[in-house]
């Protein structure tokens, strides 16, 4: 290491690109299962068609955190 | 079987003689395992495709044990199979399908249900340890088949023109936002809807598995290869922790991928067969 280098990163920095990607997921698949449970105190007899739909929402919100995975790996 | 079993054991030994002690990441390689039999030619099969056989052959072994003798009464094994396709039928054919139409695709939603369930469970049995969809041409084979359910749906509900009219001009748009709004409906349709059905179950199922092997081989590198570590190999006993609880979680995740694979079936082909969505 030559003397003007303090500190160095050795790595992928896909890794740091994955992290920000599942940001968003993240926060989407929350919002989905957190108004979901509103939805179900409210109205409990609707439980049955809100957990379907939940199901739904998660799974296109989730959809996007793995294919950031895929990226990290191509990358 | 001598060949299987050479195979097998070179393996073992293979892997046994690369641990030099340092820490080996789990990496993509996992999931391209060497041919065992019809070595050279097309129908080359690795140890992923004969653990799918043995999915496949457990699943309709269950099934034919539960269902061999139905009677009007059901013993205990057929109350556990009826229970299983009963799960199917209110969950996905009824709630989602309606009465009629959902018959019509009963076996298609049965089929793709237990099938992946089977295949998906197998990343958590012992000594198999590879889920067999985390292969991508195994979720697009289911997801071919459901692509061409939805659109056998639609054509013979609706008759070839207007199935495409309704897929792709979606009502109570203003018709110069056709010109935009038909390509994106188009791709979304006829492109992203398979991709992103068999991309889902795929990589699920490989980031489980990335993740457990993670977790398991950490701890085997703490607790035996690790050379140097004094105390740290205490941190073995969080890996091997971690490691137990990513099994649980890789096995509620291999149901609700199942679950979700064939709620979309239902929702497709719903649409398809729906007036107007």
């Amino acid at each position: 290491m030559d003397p003007v280098t303090f500190a160095q990163l050795t790595g992928n920095i896909n890794t740091i690109g994955y992290g920000l990607a599942a940001i968003g997921p993240g926060i989407g698949v929350g919002i989905v299962a957190g108004k979901t449970v509103e939805a179900m105190a409210r109205q409990p007899e609707m439980a049955g068609q809100l957990r379907v739909t939940m199901f739904l929402g998660i799974a296109f919100a989730e959809l996007l955190g793995l294919i950031g995975v895929a990226l990290f790996f191509i990358g | 079987m001598v060949h299987f079993l050479t195979a097998t054991s070179t393996a073992l030994i293979a892997s046994a003689a690369s641990d030099d002690g340092s820490f080996h990441p789990p990496g993509l390689e996992e999931f391209f395992p060497p041919g065992i039999f019809f070595l050279d030619t097309p129908f080359e099969m690795n140890r992923i495709v004969l653990v799918r056989l043995l999915a496949v052959a457990v699943l309709l072994l269950l099934f034919y044990l539960g269902l061999r003798r139905a009677r009007r009464v059901p013993g205990r094994s057929q109350a556990l199979a009826e229970m299983a396709v009963e799960f199917v039928k209110t969950n996905f054919a009824d709630d989602v399908l309606g009465e009629k139409v959902g018959r019509r695709y009963m076996p298609l939603l049965t089929g793709t249900f237990f099938g992946i369930l089977a295949m998906n469970l197998t990343g958590i049995v012992p000594l198999l340890n590879i889920a067999s969809t985390s292969i991508f041409i195994m979720p697009l084979v289911f997801a071919l088949a459901v692509y061409v359910a939805f659109i056998y749906a639609g054509i013979k509900q609706h008759g070839g023109f207007s199935f495409f009219r309704n897929q792709l001009f979606l009502p109570g748009v203003p018709w110069p936002m056709h010109i935009i709004l038909a390509p994106v409906e188009l791709i979304n349709v006829f492109l992203v809807r398979p991709l992103s059905l068999s991309l889902r179950l795929m990589l699920n199922m490989l980031v489980g598995h990335l993740l457990m092997v993670l977790c398991f081989s950490a701890t085997n590198y703490f607790f035996v290869t690790g050379e140097d570590l004094g105390v740290l190999s205490i941190f073995g006993v969080v890996t091997l922790g971690a490691g137990v609880v990513m099994t649980l979680f890789e096995f509620v995740v291999a149901i609700l991928q199942a679950y979700v694979f064939t709620l979309l079936t239902a929702v497709y082909i719903q649409q398809s067969v729906s007036e107007e969505h």
